[in-house]
């Protein structure tokens, strides 16, 4: 990202971030659990000024039928970002951007979820964007991962997920929107909690091989605190003492 | 998708009872690229052009230079675009028509690693700011699919933008003239080297050909750049990684890297 010229102070001698953070400090996370009526399961984020829905339907019958798997079920994932989500109006057609991030997304729930039970079947997760902040892919992964928890799909874990990035020669928690366009590196990460495994990884921008550690390092402590919030996302709506539902 | 023949169950379990052993179906070590060739200049009417044969898998990719409108947000840079296309001559699964997830994922990977080592510096690809620039576009056909599209096309965008020669324009009354003649080197920085490797098991291994990619748990390439810093990175595949596993992948992407630029500079010698 070769660090553009930019009048913003992106770290100041405290140590205190363009937008008040601290460096191993992430953005205001909300998630709710079950938000849509028609959906199976559901979730809504919002991640900074990220808002995300996730809707699942399924498993359910594969069409075109071609595409069902004897052995297992498959998924499938959409990631779209609404016209009016960002500065610019984005063309409603799906980017290139856009269908790979549907991709990683969907190989990032991928291990947690037990396709093998459901033969012959798809579980379809939407995604829509409707204010974009930077980050949304991890804010996305993290309310799909709720949304198919609130579905009752089996899992074998939960899919966290939280960026780390280099702003101003340092390592730091979750890159905001300036953060991405003004810093050094950006990179996103899916973490399954319990198994410790890393489902997504991506990086744009240059690290020695020692801020590449620390920096995947700090991506997974900030997935461990997005976990604690999706896991409070799912215990309000089913253990509120019957409020909810 | 799916419904895996007998032939490749049979394959694959083959590949695994063989890993277990410390070997590969074609012998070569974990960390062991296969075979890198390089012929540059291959297209003489692209202004840049190389041919890779990784093992079996074989790419040509074409340079062009043309004029072009910046990014809105970008009037101070000239423009890379990488595009990649999997031939219908390639593979007897791959058909014409749109490109579907797979091969956008492959160009993304291939653009980005080239994009974010800096290896074209963009800003000495400007006309006049905010209108018009110089646009580098780099398209990369795949002429037999064997495995390890990533780092192939990765190694003849890379060497076709070695060689590539930027003509040169001026304004005249407002209008950019092409001067006949007279071209220049396009301006490199660095030389990024991807490195793909893929997991199966608890194994990792380097440059996964054909058989073992598609047993694949999980794969991920990183990009390293001169300086033998990480520039790049792309996880896929349907399983993941420990942190433990990627420290070590990085490691492994900087010395395997490192071997690789060697040969990436070696042919932008040969083919001139």
């Amino acid at each position: 990202m070769g660090g553009r010229d930019t009048d913003l102070i992106l770290l100041d001698e405290n140590g205190i971030r363009c937008d008040g953070r601290k460096i191993d400090e992430p953005r205001k996370i909300m998630i709710k659990a079950g938000v849509l009526k028609n959906a199976n399961g559901s979730a809504y984020i919002e991640f900074g000024d990220n808002k995300i829905l996730a809707g699942v339907f399924g498993p359910r019958d594969v069409h075109p039928k071609h595409l069902a798997n004897t052995d297992t079920g498959i998924l499938r994932c959409r990631y779209h970002m609404s016209p009016f989500s960002v500065e610019e109006r984005k063309r409603p057609a799906p980017s290139r951007r856009e269908i790979e991030i549907s991709k990683v997304i969907k190989e990032a729930l991928k291990p947690a979820v037990m396709l093998e039970q459901f033969p012959r079947t798809v579980v379809d997760i939407f995604i829509e964007v409707l204010q974009a902040d930077g980050g949304s892919r991890c804010a996305a992964l993290a309310a799909a991962s709720v949304a198919l928890a609130d579905a009752g799909i089996p899992m074998r874990d939960m899919v966290s997920a939280c960026a780390a990035g280099k702003v101003a020669d340092t390592i730091v928690l979750d890159v905001n929107n300036e953060e991405d366009q003004a810093g050094q590196a950006d990179m996103p990460v899916g973490y399954m909690p319990n198994m410790e495994k890393i489902t997504l990884i991506q990086l744009d921008g240059v690290l020695t091989p020692e801020e590449y550690k620390k920096c995947v390092e700090t991506a997974v402590a900030g997935c461990k605190l997005v976990y604690e919030i999706q896991k409070k996302a799912l215990t309000d709506k089913y253990f509120s003492n019957g409020e909810n539902n | 998708m799916g419904n895996v023949s007998i032939i490749d169950q049979l394959k694959g379990q083959k590949i695994h009872d063989l890993l277990e052993q410390g070997k590969r179906v074609d012998g070569r070590s974990f960390d062991e690229p296969r075979q890198l060739t390089i012929e540059t200049g291959v297209i003489p009417k692209a202004e840049g052009s190389a041919r890779v044969h990784l093992g079996d898998t074989e790419v040509v990719t074409g340079v062009k230079v043309q004029l072009d409108r910046p990014f809105p947000d970008r009037g101070d840079n000239g423009i890379f675009i990488c595009t990649a296309e999997i031939l219908p001559l390639a593979h007897p699964d791959a058909e014409p028509g749109p490109p579907g997830e797979d091969v956008i994922e492959l160009a993304r990977v291939v653009d980005r690693g080239i994009r974010e080592s800096g290896m074209v510096d963009l800003t000495q690809l400007v006309l006049e700011k905010d209108k018009t620039v110089i646009g580098i576009f780099a398209d990369c056909s795949i002429l037999d699919h064997a495995g390890n599209l990533f780092d192939a096309c990765s190694y003849a965008t890379t060497a076709a933008l070695l060689t590539t020669k930027i003509p040169k324009w001026e304004m005249q009354d407002d209008v950019p003239v092409k001067v006949e003649g007279q071209e220049s080197d396009a301006p490199i920085t660095t030389i990024p080297a991807s490195v793909t490797m893929g997991r199966i098991g608890e194994h990792i291994i380097v440059d996964p050909n054909a058989d073992e990619w598609f047993c694949l748990d999980a794969r991920i390439t990183i990009t390293t750049n001169s300086d033998g810093n990480i520039c790049a990175l792309q996880k896929g595949g349907k399983d993941g990684f420990t942190i433990e596993q990627l420290v070590k992948c990085g490691e492994t992407s900087i010395s395997i890297g490192a071997k690789i630029r060697e040969t990436l500079k070696e042919s932008k010698g040969a083919g001139q």
